[in-house]
């Protein structure tokens, strides 16, 4: 056995991030720690990194007890971390980023030149290709994480922790990355793998640690088990199966024509072009895309909160377009918003507030808010959406990611408005929180409301969308109906790839025999 | 304007410059870790008034300049711990820096000096003027490069070896990875709060001898709020430099020029507002262009 967690628990007060957690990594293999949002996974990673120390329990690596007081000390013992948010410097070079911290040199000097062989003896050594000299800026984001993944290497581990390591890629990159996984697991390198993503736990892993309120629920080995099972042990009871009936559209709610947003000064591409795409009364039209490539404008431009430099917007029949989100509120408009701190709640706020937020209209005599009736409402939405929170007056900023989405959610969806822009709904929340809002916004569909489903999971745009768009560099790439939409079609366009370059990149993928050994090894 | 244009402008451009570029250093290494060091300008007048205090004291010159460099270095160290150590607002600090040098130095000059305004010893020995041999018989230029205080040289000399560090040595590539990414840093191991007092520490330094040469080098007096913006100018070399020593001196030069010319203009019977202005609404005009640089969004992100 490579390494032995045993009985680790870390309190911070009274609460229990871990509870006597035992997981072990044998070498060789990818195991993978999969759980809710806050059942404490990145706190057990954190702890074999050395960035926490536990309240109780040992880790052994090769049988040995190890005491881990820094990330230098993981380091030295050879594990290795690659955050979810990269640690990478984007004005330096890829090989200068692979070599911080243990930089080749001769006297004082940064022996620049010898850290451009290592990269490239690295990058050569392991399969990744990447270019010593680039910028880490000019790199795209799959390069960047190769990157992050050399200079684990080149520090010498031989256990890497990768936190939530495909949140950012598109999937062509995704598999790129699980071959790579893959590919060192056989040269003996150990792999633990925090996602939520099951599909990618079932693909590349050999066994399943499942937590849950910081515990270990279940360690499974991946051949003996499926994604429905696993679902099932993060979240603690069956899941319902997502009820969806065909759509019935009725008349255009939203009828976007030309809508343009150029970038800012000195940029020459704009961030949307020429956008156009209606929504109709009862149906879902989801935007794919990788984040980045005009989805936040088009909410923005949408919902008001962004200057317009082209095109037009209907909403309802009447044209809104440079209208106030306040006055598109009045015409028919809620909005989940993708960023629920900076636009969907006041932390600092108590949840009562942040609920009232859009409904004192409708809760107001002569001027008054009637209070009664708001917290009634937030008390509906609290038991309704099953949120967690002590009560109505707590802070909004101390309930939990998915809480607090369930709670704007909630919010959005009781205005019984025309159309619902759903920004990234269930970004970074658990599988519990993420079936309520799905449900919640199918709901609203079925009531004949037009929502605009905006995400950068797949799945999600997949699960919910009844048609589906794929925004690539501001521009709409492609449109699908839900029917004929496949995973494979929509990542294409999602990466760029136009019918025109198709070629070129069938011929990338025969060049990665990895990615069909993996396929085969695992059939 | 053939006039005034002439050897002996060029010459004291160079001695103007001095100060303005040893603060500017400190400026740039401050800025490389991501601290905006707004206290430059207290920093060097710390500097200029204990250089003169040091002469006063100890009689000697270079321990005067010594006593300079360690009272604005000891200043320097509390910047460094209110915003590193308790994680104040780094431009507030700065700017209360600002105001402590400000009335400390009044409040000593009255209190050692018993004079208020200004300090001067006839009897009291200035930095010594270097005429480089081979340098000084050069025709033309001879003249502008030589005869100058050490001091003005050890800042030209000091831009290349910080453009060396920062770009060519181990430890200044990490100071550079610090105040790229903090996070980034931390994550390998990097001390960066230890790299942040130091740059710190190393400004108050370059600033301790950007005072003396203020005082010692150029007029052998002490003048309360001497340093009249210099440290702030500094500032604007750093940002119009872009952070790089080399830069940071080609805009130094630009300012010292002005700063000469200003002086000179003074005797073509122009407003001596006019012409004190100079310096300033040129550096208002380099922010102007640029502004698109964020040189604030860049610096001003310690954690």
């Amino acid at each position: 056995m490579l390494l032995q967690m045993e009985k680790i628990t870390k309190l911070y007060g009274d609460v229990a991030a871990n509870a006597g957690v035992d997981f072990t990594l044998e070498e060789g293999e990818v195991h993978a720690l999969v759980g809710e949002n806050g059942a404490g996974k990145t706190t057990l990673m954190r702890i074999l990194y050395g960035e926490e120390t536990p309240t109780s329990g040992t880790i052994r690596l090769r049988g040995k007890e190890l005491v881990l007081r820094s990330p230098e000390d993981a380091i030295r013992a050879g594990i290795g971390m690659v955050h979810q948010h990269f640690m990478l410097f984007p004005s330096f070079t890829v090989a200068e980023n692979i070599v911080i911290g243990r930089e080749p040199r001769s006297g004082i000097l940064f022996d620049r030149k010898k850290a451009a062989e290592e990269a490239a003896r690295l990058s050569a050594e392991y399969g990744m290709p990447v270019d010593p000299h680039r910028r880490i800026a000019d790199c795209p984001v799959g390069i960047q994480q190769r990157v992050e993944i050399l200079k684990v290497l080149y520090q010498g581990a031989d256990i890497i922790i990768l936190d939530e390591p495909s949140a950012v890629l598109t999937p062509p990159e995704v598999k790129e990355l699980l071959a790579a996984i893959r590919g060192l697991a056989r040269r003996g390198k150990s792999f633990i793998l925090i996602t939520h993503k099951l599909q990618e736990v079932m693909d590349v892993s050999d066994r399943i640690t499942v937590l849950r309120d910081g515990r270990v629920v279940a360690t499974v080995r991946a051949a003996d088990t499926n994604v429905d099972e696993l679902s099932r042990l993060m979240v603690g009871r069956e899941l319902v199966p997502l009820e969806k009936r065909p759509a019935r559209p009725g008349d255009p709610v939203l009828e976007v024509e030309g809508l343009t947003v150029r970038g800012g000064r000195g940029k020459a591409k704009p961030l949307l072009d020429g956008v156009t795409f209606t929504v109709r009364a009862g149906e879902i039209v989801g935007v794919a895309g990788v984040s980045g490539n005009g989805q936040t404008e088009l909410v923005e431009a949408i919902a008001g909160l962004r200057r317009i430099d082209a095109g037009r917007i209907r909403l309802c029949g009447r044209d809104v377009t440079g209208a106030d989100a306040r006055d598109l509120r009045r015409h028919g408009l809620a909005h989940i918003p993708e960023d629920r701190y900076r636009w969907g709640s006041a932390k600092e706020e108590s949840v009562a507030d942040n609920a009232a937020m859009g409904h004192t209209d409708s809760a107001k005599r002569s001027g008054f808010l009637l209070r009664g009736r708001l917290r009634r409402m937030a008390e509906a939405w609290i038991a309704g959406f099953k949120i967690k929170a002590e009560s109505p007056a707590v802070k909004a900023g101390s309930l939990s990611g998915g809480n607090l989405q369930k709670l704007i959610a909630a919010r959005e969806l009781a205005h019984g408005s025309p159309l619902v822009i759903a920004a990234e709904p269930t970004r970074g929340v658990d599988i519990g929180a993420m079936e309520i809002i799905h449900a919640g916004l199918l709901k609203r569909r079925d009531e004949g409301g037009a929502i605009l489903l905006v995400s950068s999971e797949l799945t999600e745009i997949l699960k919910l969308s009844d048609r589906i768009l794929v925004l690539y560099e501001g521009r709409i790439a492609g449109e699908f109906r839900a029917d004929e939409a496949t995973e494979e079609a929509i990542g294409r366009l999602m990466a760029g790839v136009t019918d025109h370059a198709e070629h070129a990149v069938s011929a990338g993928r025969a060049g990665r025999s990895d990615g069909a050994d993996l396929a085969a090894s695992r059939g | 304007m053939e006039l005034l244009l002439d050897v002996s402008l060029y010459g004291s451009t160079l001695r103007m410059i001095a100060p303005i570029l040893l603060a500017a250093l400190g400026g740039v290494i401050c800025a490389r870790v991501g601290i905006f060091n707004v206290g430059l300008e207290g920093l060097m007048l710390t500097g200029a008034f204990a250089a003169i205090t040091g002469n006063h004291l100890f009689g000697d010159v270079w321990l005067a300049v010594l006593f300079a460099v360690i009272c604005s270095g000891l200043m320097s160290l509390i910047l460094a711990w209110l915003t590193i150590g308790l994680n104040a607002n780094m431009i507030v600090v700065g700017v209360a820096l600002n105001f402590l040098a400000s009335g400390l130095t009044t409040y000593c000059l009255s209190a050692i000096f018993h004079v208020k305004g200004s300090y001067y010893d006839p009897g009291m020995a200035g930095l010594p003027k270097w005429d480089i041999p081979l340098v000084g018989d050069i025709p033309g230029v001879g003249g502008i490069l030589s005869g100058h205080s050490p001091l003005v040289y050890v800042a030209f000399v000091l831009a290349f070896v910080l453009q060396f560090f920062l770009f060519k040595t181990v430890k200044g590539f990490r100071l550079l990875a610090a105040g790229e990414h903090p996070e980034g840093a931390r994550s390998l191991g990097i001390r960066i709060d230890r790299i942040r007092y130091w740059a710190v520490l190393a400004s108050g330094v370059l600033c301790g001898l950007a005072g003396a040469q203020l005082s010692l080098g150029q007029v052998t007096q002490f003048t309360e709020g001497m340093t009249a913006g210099r440290g702030f100018i500094a500032l604007v070399a750093v940002m119009l430099g872009q952070n790089h020593p080399l830069g940071v001196m080609l805009a130094s030069l630009l300012f010292g020029f002005m700063d000469a010319l200003s002086i000179r203009l003074q005797g073509y019977a122009l407003p001596t507002q006019f012409t004190m202005a100079l310096p300033y609404v040129m550096t208002l005009a380099a922010m102007f262009l640029f502004k698109d640089r964020a040189y604030l969004r860049q610096t001003g992100r310690i954690d």
